[in-house]
């Protein structure tokens, strides 16, 4: 009994020391600023850049940064849960990039009434309480995807797209982008189908074979993000079309850089994702500081293939 | 129906332990019966959790976090009181998160698309999950598919369904007022100020008393549990388990609706992308409270308790800034070790009776 009651102290001291501890580490958190950003993904080696970006800018302006995001990017209600979160620690200001505004609202208004600045990323809210929204316009930057296609295939023939998702937005931009603007300048490309496979490389290989098995004439393949330009990459690999259809990927990542190096990918859209975490960040501490911000930071992308992909300006945006 | 007047009416491993103390039993007595024992425990570990937490940071136990950690809670534990009848029957429903989606978008078609007021709406969820639910419990009873593989089906029939329907576009509830108050407002805040919990949380309390009524004091509970137990005595005896295992799933079905309802309402949409990867927390919510996945034994009280611990040590870790990729270690090896208890405490329970 005497040997029970002395675990129970000897844990219950601990417990209270251990609590302690991280309350002092709190203390003394308190004077810095505080910016956690909830994203739309946390394993993607894209959102790792983000990250790194916002740990960058952390260190330069010496503010505090947390970074969070659910599993995968239809989990909407699990994403709420870690806005809630964030905005329980009373942070000085948050870095939201929302999978569903609407959903988001109620807790938008909260951060509103707390008078807690929210910088939009990656994908805008529809609404104007962020002061501020940092960005890719993925639109036009699958746009130009289509245009270097064209280019590539002498601007006639059959093409098709794997794409991540058809209903976030970042899927439906870079497939209506690419889509709309084949249908409305290149009139002799046909575009045979458009598929989802959730920006899993093996799901997107898969769905890039029978592709390739339906139409035995193609002459192009847009993958929409990374996982899924890798798919269609491994896809063509494995029919032994290679080669003979031109791919064009989106996004960076070791493979797709590797591709791209070997030539079994003929070049790939980048956005700029550890900039868009910098800049997320660095508008953070300026609408904390009350400076007055542009609507939009446009964060960029850029066309790289073999000829560029060393280039120091462009190597700076791609990740591994 | 009082005890006795049928041999099924003690077919559970934990009534069948607590016989022993009969009639006139102490407090104490009724205390460490190893049903309440189990409660007690799993009560602990949640209390256990919360004061960590408190202590580990000054933001935890605050009004607003509170508040948000019972909604984080809601959908979750609707869904795990769904999974409870099936696996308590010791079967296994994988569809609970898919279906929940085709229930919210069931819902949006009727308001949204078709116009109809709130009341049918909110029928629409429900009884479609019901209908899900009767689908899979014909599949599982009649043609004999296992519970696994028939849910499995029934999983991404109810995945691609929602996309078909939905025409892979989110389904807004804008055009219906009062829609986005199931869920978010606050019936109880409207009476007592200071406690704005939503109703998403009223109605899980409500889902839990009836769900534990049903289990405990119906003659679908008793079958519930009978089945899980030793489902050819059942049948030997002359009850018609095929009926009654169709009617489980049907009610969990049913209750999926209520949760469909919930997250739609929650996010004022019917995201028909979502609800894969649902059904194993809705699991792992049933198995921490106590309830065994051989079937035969569980409690709705368990599965509530369950879905907290959950919700507190997602909250908790987010609040004290761990790691993401920790915070799903930590998950994980709670999990393991909430189970490994459970088996301990049994086996104790049992070397002693």
């Amino acid at each position: 009994m005497i040997q029970r009651r002395a675990v129970t102290t000897t844990l219950g001291v601990a417990l209270i020391g251990l609590s302690g501890l991280v309350q002092a580490q709190q203390a003394q958190q308190a004077q810095e600023i505080y910016i956690p950003l909830v994203s739309k993904g946390f394993q993607h080696q894209f959102w790792q850049a983000v990250k790194s970006g916002a740990e960058q800018a952390a260190k330069d302006l010496k503010v505090k940064v947390s970074f969070e995001g659910p599993e995968s990017e239809s989990m909407v209600d699990k994403q709420i849960d870690m806005l809630s979160a964030a905005l329980a620690k009373k942070p000085q200001a948050i870095g939201f990039a929302a999978l569903d505004s609407q959903a988001a609202i109620p807790l938008l208004k909260k951060a509103q009434a707390a008078k807690i600045p929210v910088v939009a990323f990656d994908s805008g809210v529809d609404s104007d309480i962020p002061v501020t929204t940092t960005t890719t316009d993925n639109k036009a930057a699958a746009a130009l995807a289509a245009d270097k296609m064209a280019e590539l295939i002498g601007k006639s023939g059959e093409v098709a797209l794997v794409v991540h998702d058809q209903t976030s937005r970042t899927g439906v931009d870079r497939r209506d982008g690419f889509v709309n603007r084949i249908k409305s300048t290149y009139p002799n490309i046909k575009i045979v189908s458009v598929q989802y496979g959730g920006g899993d490389q093996l799901k997107s290989t898969e769905i890039t074979k029978s592709i390739l098995q339906a139409s035995p004439n193609l002459k192009g393949i847009f993958g929409a993000n990374e996982g899924s330009a890798i798919g269609v990459v491994n896809g063509v690999k494995e029919m032994k079309r290679s080669g003979k259809v031109v791919i064009i990927g989106y996004d960076s990542g070791k493979q797709q850089k590797n591709a791209i190096a070997d030539g079994s990918m003929a070049g790939a859209i980048t956005q700029n994702p550890v900039g868009m975490g910098y800049k997320t960040v660095e508008m953070a501490v300026k609408a904390i500081k009350g400076e007055k911000l542009p609507k939009v930071v446009d964060t960029g992308f850029f066309w790289y293939d073999k000829t560029n992909i060393t280039d120091p300006k462009i190597a700076a945006v791609l990740y591994d | 129906m009082t005890t006795g007047d049928n041999p099924l009416t003690t077919p559970t491993a934990t009534t069948a332990a607590a016989t022993p103390d009969a009639p006139g039993f102490s407090l104490k007595a009724r205390l460490f019966r190893p049903a309440t024992r189990q409660k007690l425990l799993a009560f602990a570990s949640l209390i256990a959790l919360m004061v960590f937490f408190s202590f580990a940071s000054p933001q935890f136990l605050q009004t607003d976090n509170l508040v948000s950690i019972l909604q984080s809670t809601a959908v979750n534990g609707v869904l795990a009181i769904a999974c409870t009848f099936v696996i308590i029957t010791a079967g296994i429903d994988l569809s609970v998160g898919t279906l929940m989606t085709f229930c919210a978008v069931m819902a949006g078609v009727v308001l949204t698309y078709m116009g109809m007021p709130l009341a049918l709406g909110i029928a629409a969820a429900i009884f479609f999950g019901a209908l899900a639910g009767f689908v899979s419990g014909v599949l599982i009873a009649k043609l004999k598919i296992p519970p696994f593989i028939a849910t499995l089906g029934m999983m991404m029939l109810l995945k691609g369904l929602s996309l078909v329907i939905s025409g892979t576009k989110p389904i807004y509830f804008n055009d219906t007022p009062g829609f986005t108050a199931i869920s978010q407002d606050s019936l109880i805040g409207d009476l007592i100020p200071s406690l704005p919990i939503p109703n998403a949380v009223l109605i899980l309390f409500l889902v839990a008393v009836a769900a534990s009524i049903l289990l405990n004091r119906t003659i679908l509970g008793r079958y519930t549990f009978a089945l899980g137990s030793n489902e050819e005595a059942v049948r030997l005896s002359g009850v018609n388990t095929d009926f009654w295992k169709v009617v489980v799933y049907t009610v969990s079905g049913g209750i999926c609706g209520i949760a469909g309802l919930l997250i739609a309402s929650r996010l004022n949409s019917a995201q028909p992308a979502l609800g894969q990867g649902y059904e194993l927390d809705a699991i792992a919510a049933v198995v921490i409270g106590g309830t065994s996945l051989s079937g035969g034994t569980g409690t709705i009280v368990g599965t509530i308790i369950g879905a907290f611990i959950m919700s507190v040590l997602t909250n908790g870790l987010r609040i004290l800034s761990v790691a993401q990729e920790w915070q799903t270690v930590i998950t994980g090896v709670i999990i393991i070790l909430a189970v490994y208890a459970d088996i301990l405490r049994r086996r104790s329970s049992s070397n002693k009776h």
